[in-house]
Formats: structure tokens, C-alpha cells, sequence
């Protein structure tokens, strides 16, 4: 009798977003999401960049007082980590794609360095506006 | 009732409708595209940053400029045209909310693509705004 209570185990739970052990390839794969929309956002503001041109200088004034106010270079920092980290977990999509890479420590591997890469290249990107003049 | 049609009459045409492989692959040669193109923009980007308006269109009186923003506008609108309409479809299951949603991604990526587009040409090939 003892024997058998031993090997009772928890029943596996079933998938569903309360139950579920988050892990890196799922929190990159909805960041992956949740940054393509926040591009498609950021793709609107580059377009509304090319009007504001069209428009003439004091739109075009108006325009880049906004994207250099403090809430503008939020936003153009917050895209331009969305930029990299969509960019590098788009090419990890790519190569998924092709059918290789599926195994997890590969695909650990890449979602770390989507991460790191992101992060990497947002400060790299920022260090150098700085540097330049462009902030 | 009688139905008179076969169940093969009633099944027809509601299969697979064959376009998904296109919009997958529309999909992946929009992003392979935008690999270069975005990184070629986070440049420009930077460039732009510190500009006023007479470096600005002078920027984009280069034709190589001109073009490069032009593809990375419309390649762009495109992709996440396709993105949005898959989250739409996802997310959203009321028939109408859905059908008004996609036409509304349709329509605004339309417009700035055409607006974006313009522009575009109009300062590249007029020298800014006279």
C-alpha cells in the first residue's frame, strides 16, 4: 500500500496563463509581439516625419520640438530597444523558420542573445547620439 | 427540411483557401528586406537627429536617400501591415469588431505609405516646401 501512495505523482496541469513556469523563449517570443506593435507605431512617427518635411520648416520646427522634448526621446529610446530587440528576434524567427535551432538549449541560447543584443545595441546607439551631438 | 445538396456541395469552397503560403511568405521577404533597410535607418536616424530643416531636405535630395527611405517607408507599412492583421485575428473574434479592425489597419498603413510616399518625392524633387 505504502508502496503505491510513493509513486503517485502531481498531475501534470494543463498549459493556460495562470499555471504556466514563464521561461525566456516565451516572454521573448510575446516581447517579439508586443515590440512589432509598438513599431507599428514608431513606423507612423517616421512617416509623419517625411510629412512634417513636405510641410515646410516650421512644421518640420514643430515636428522635431516634439521627437527632443523629454517625452519624445522616451518614446524614440523605448523604440529604438523595440527596434533592435524585434531585429534580433526576427532573425532567431528566420532561422526557426528554415527548421533548424529548435533545440532548447539553441533556443535559449537565442533568446538570450536577443536580449542582450537589444540591450546592447540601444545603448550603443544612444551613447553614440550623444556623442555627436544629436540628443 | 430536405437539403438536397451532397455533403460534398455543403464543404466546397469552405476548405483552406489556398492564400495563407502567400501571406507567410510575404511575411519573411518583408523582413528580410527590412534587416538592411532598418539598420541603414537607425543611421539615418542618428544623422537626421541633429539636423535642421535645410540639412534635412538636402539629406533627402540624394537619390540613394530618397530611395532608402522611400523602401524603408513602404517595405515597412507593408510588414506591419501583415503583423497587425495576424494580432487582429488572434485576439479579436467578433465578426464585425474584427472586420472593422482590419480594414482600419488596411486603411491607415494605406494612407501613411501614400502620404509617407508623397513626401518623399515632393521635397526630393523640389528642393523642400516651394
Amino acid at each position: 500500500m505504502s508502496d503505491v501512495s510513493k509513486t503517485i505523482r502531481a498531475r501534470p496541469t494543463s498549459p493556460h496563463l495562470q499555471v504556466w513556469r514563464w521561461h525566456l523563449t516565451a516572454i521573448t517570443s510575446i516581447m517579439h509581439r508586443i515590440t512589432g506593435v509598438a513599431l507599428y507605431v514608431g513606423t507612423l512617427i517616421l512617416a509623419g516625419w517625411t510629412i512634417a518635411l513636405a510641410f515646410g520648416p516650421e512644421a518640420y520646427g514643430t515636428y522635431m520640438g516634439l521627437l527632443g522634448s523629454p517625452l519624445g526621446k522616451l518614446v524614440l529610446f523605448g523604440l529604438s530597444f523595440a527596434v533592435f530587440f524585434h531585429l534580433a528576434k526576427g532573425v532567431q524567427h528566420l532561422i526557426w523558420d528554415t527548421g533548424a535551432a529548435f533545440k532548447l538549449p539553441l533556443a535559449n541560447a537565442g533568446a538570450v542573445a536577443t536580449v542582450a543584443f537589444a540591450l546592447v545595441a540601444t545603448v550603443v546607439v544612444w551613447i553614440i547620439a550623444a556623442m555627436t551631438g544629436a540628443l | 427540411m430536405t437539403d438536397f445538396r451532397t455533403p460534398r456541395s455543403r464543404a466546397q469552397g469552405l476548405g483552406a483557401a489556398g492564400h495563407g503560403v502567400n501571406h507567410w511568405i510575404a511575411e519573411r521577404v518583408s523582413s528580410v528586406a527590412l534587416i538592411p533597410l532598418v539598420l541603414w535607418g537607425v543611421f539615418a536616424v542618428l544623422r537626421l537627429a541633429r539636423s535642421d530643416y535645410e540639412m534635412a531636405v538636402a539629406w533627402l535630395a540624394s537619390p540613394v536617400n530618397a530611395v532608402l527611405l522611400a523602401l524603408l517607408a513602404v517595405v515597412s507599412l507593408m510588414h506591419m501591415h501583415s503583423g497587425m492583421r495576424v494580432v487582429v485575428e488572434d485576439y479579436i473574434h467578433r465578426k464585425l469588431t474584427k472586420a472593422g479592425l482590419l480594414l482600419l489597419n488596411l486603411f491607415v498603413c494605406a494612407l501613411f505609405g501614400a502620404l509617407a510616399l508623397f513626401s518623399i518625392l515632393k521635397v526630393a524633387l523640389t528642393g523642400g516646401a516651394y
